[in-house]
């Protein structure tokens, strides 16, 4: 811990018009994080840590990265290997592809589709969409009984509750990119995905309470 | 699925305020100290109103709304006097992170397309203040249940979710502030119709009452003000500091009499729990 005051671990929240930044950047602060908005494609290398934010649609988020000329900039952050955050519309623009208003190319960091819940589950019964309110996350991999030590949710218990607000959700094709999985009305779903550096989470860590903040604050740990 | 207990705040200038029918406002005390404890005991959204927004300015709502971002982590709408996109994005880049929309809404319905499509769906919270007429009928209001806008809300329902509102939040403000129990038909009626999230306001006044609207009522979540705000000011001292603005008589002489029923979020949770309605708390509580 003495080490990480040592010096500002200064992190970078992706601007790209869409959506409410300043939520994660309070919890980035209140993390011990200097967080600094950036839309700027020459300065997105120059933080520790690189947050990928989001709240809208899936097309206009990716017609917008590209258009500001930071899909290149995203993707040299990434392979530099220094943490990397996607949260929300965030996590769904890492996958390959998103159906939502039409088919919409993403980052392709996961391999993976973004697909919209059912109208109704296995039951029949109608979902409520947007799914908008707090949910349980459990280890995605069978048989683990805690989150593992060391990632964002250490110290987080199983079954912990976190909120989510969205009408699509992630298929990961490989397993091992699911971190652990939620259920809304009967539909399990992959809620966070990790990669190498990659970390995402479809939940709003940053809406999440105490328990979502110990998430910023476990990220916080993995900047160097 | 796992319903959410809203804490709704009306403010006006820079104190929390409560009416009964959305009016006869009396002072209850700082927002921010109100905000902070309904966080810390568990609940799931903070909802704040401007009751009086388009008769003051919102500097001061600005403020609140800048103080409890900066310190609260869970998710808060702001609503009262939102009119356009530049409204809309004011109240978000101070902190908020949804927006409910009445007045300017049914004055132009278009404007919840444009703002859905802008800032996402489930930004754009659209707030319908329902009152029932002599024959049954259910009108919409405006200018916080103040004006008969002659939309019947059904139909405005129906329309909001076509138009790409995220979540509705269903105010009978013939039950608001009096604590006679919300108006169940009212709000069956509204989730039968529609598949978006139904939140219902106004009315609540024990327990029996929560119970019986998330059980029967199909909504996702309850918005709660007095029995929340009556609750915490019983259980605490209230301190003076208030701004000299408004009617401050019921605080300085705490007239809460003992039919004021001392609930709180916690014990409305566990409350909830024991009697099978999924709700948030944190797991060493359920013991899960």
């Amino acid at each position: 811990m003495k080490q990480d005051c040592k010096r500002e671990k200064r992190v970078g929240i992706i601007d790209y018009q869409l959506g409410n930044l300043y939520s994660v950047q309070h919890a980035c602060t209140f993390a011990g994080l200097v967080p600094e908005i950036v839309s700027n494609p020459l300065k997105v290398n120059s933080y520790d840590g690189l947050i990928l934010p989001g709240v809208g649609a899936f097309g206009e988020a990716i017609y917008n990265i590209r258009r500001l000329d930071l899909e290149k900039p995203i993707m040299d952050f990434i392979a530099s290997g220094k943490p990397f955050l996607g949260v929300c519309l965030g996590m769904q623009l890492l996958f390959t592809e998103s159906e939502e208003f039409g088919m919409h190319k993403g980052l392709n960091i996961i391999p993976g589709k973004v697909i919209r819940f059912p109208k109704r589950n296995n039951m029949g019964d109608l979902l409520r969409i947007p799914h908008i309110g707090w949910s349980r996350i459990f280890p995605a991999q069978n048989g683990m009984i805690h989150f593992p030590q060391d990632t964002p949710f250490s110290e987080i218990a199983v079954g912990e509750y976190m909120y989510f607000v969205h009408s699509y959700y992630t298929v990961p094709i490989n397993p091992e990119h699911s971190f652990s999985i939620t259920n809304y009305e009967g539909i399990n779903y992959c809620c966070s995905s990790v990669r190498d550096n990659v970390f995402a989470t479809q939940f709003h860590p940053e809406k999440s309470s105490q328990k979502g903040i110990t998430i910023y604050k476990n990220w916080a740990k993995m900047i160097h | 699925m796992v319903k959410r207990i809203i804490a709704r705040l009306d403010i006006k200038g820079p104190n929390l305020v409560k009416g009964i029918h959305l009016e006869g406002l009396r002072v209850l005390g700082k927002p921010e100290l109100f905000a902070k404890h309904y966080y810390e005991t568990g609940a799931d959204e903070l909802m704040y109103v401007d009751v009086v927004a388009s008769l003051y300015n919102r500097n001061s709502l600005h403020d609140i709304i800048t103080k409890t971002a900066k310190e609260i982590f869970i998710p808060l709408t702001v609503g009262g006097g939102i009119r356009t996109i530049d409204d809309i994005r004011a109240v978000l880049r101070a902190g908020a992170d949804k927006v409910s929309i009445n007045t300017a809404a049914i004055k132009d319905p278009e404007i919840i397309r444009s703002a859905s499509r802008y800032f996402g769906s489930s930004t754009i919270v659209v707030a319908i203040e329902a009152i029932k007429d002599q024959n049954g009928k259910y009108f919409a209001y405006t200018d916080n249940g103040r004006e008969y806008s002659g939309v019947e809300v059904l139909s405005w329902a129906k329309r909001v979710e076509e138009l790409g509102a995220g979540e509705i939040v269903l105010t009978s403000v013939d039950r608001e502030g009096t604590g006679k129990g919300f108006d169940i038909d009212l709000i069956k009626m509204i989730t039968a119709s529609v598949s978006i999230p139904v939140i219902a306001h106004g009315g609540a006044g024990d327990m029996q009452n929560l119970m019986d609207c998330l059980k029967n009522g199909g909504v996702s979540a309850i918005a709660l003000a007095s029995i929340l705000h009556y609750g915490f000011i019983k259980n605490q001292e209230v301190k003076g500091d208030f701004s000299s603005e408004g009617n401050i008589e019921f605080l300085k002489n705490k007239r809460l009499n003992s039919n004021t029923p001392d609930l709180s979020i916690i014990k409305i949770k566990h409350y909830l729990h024991s009697n099978n309605i999924p709700v948030r708390l944190s797991i060493d509580e359920t013991g899960l």
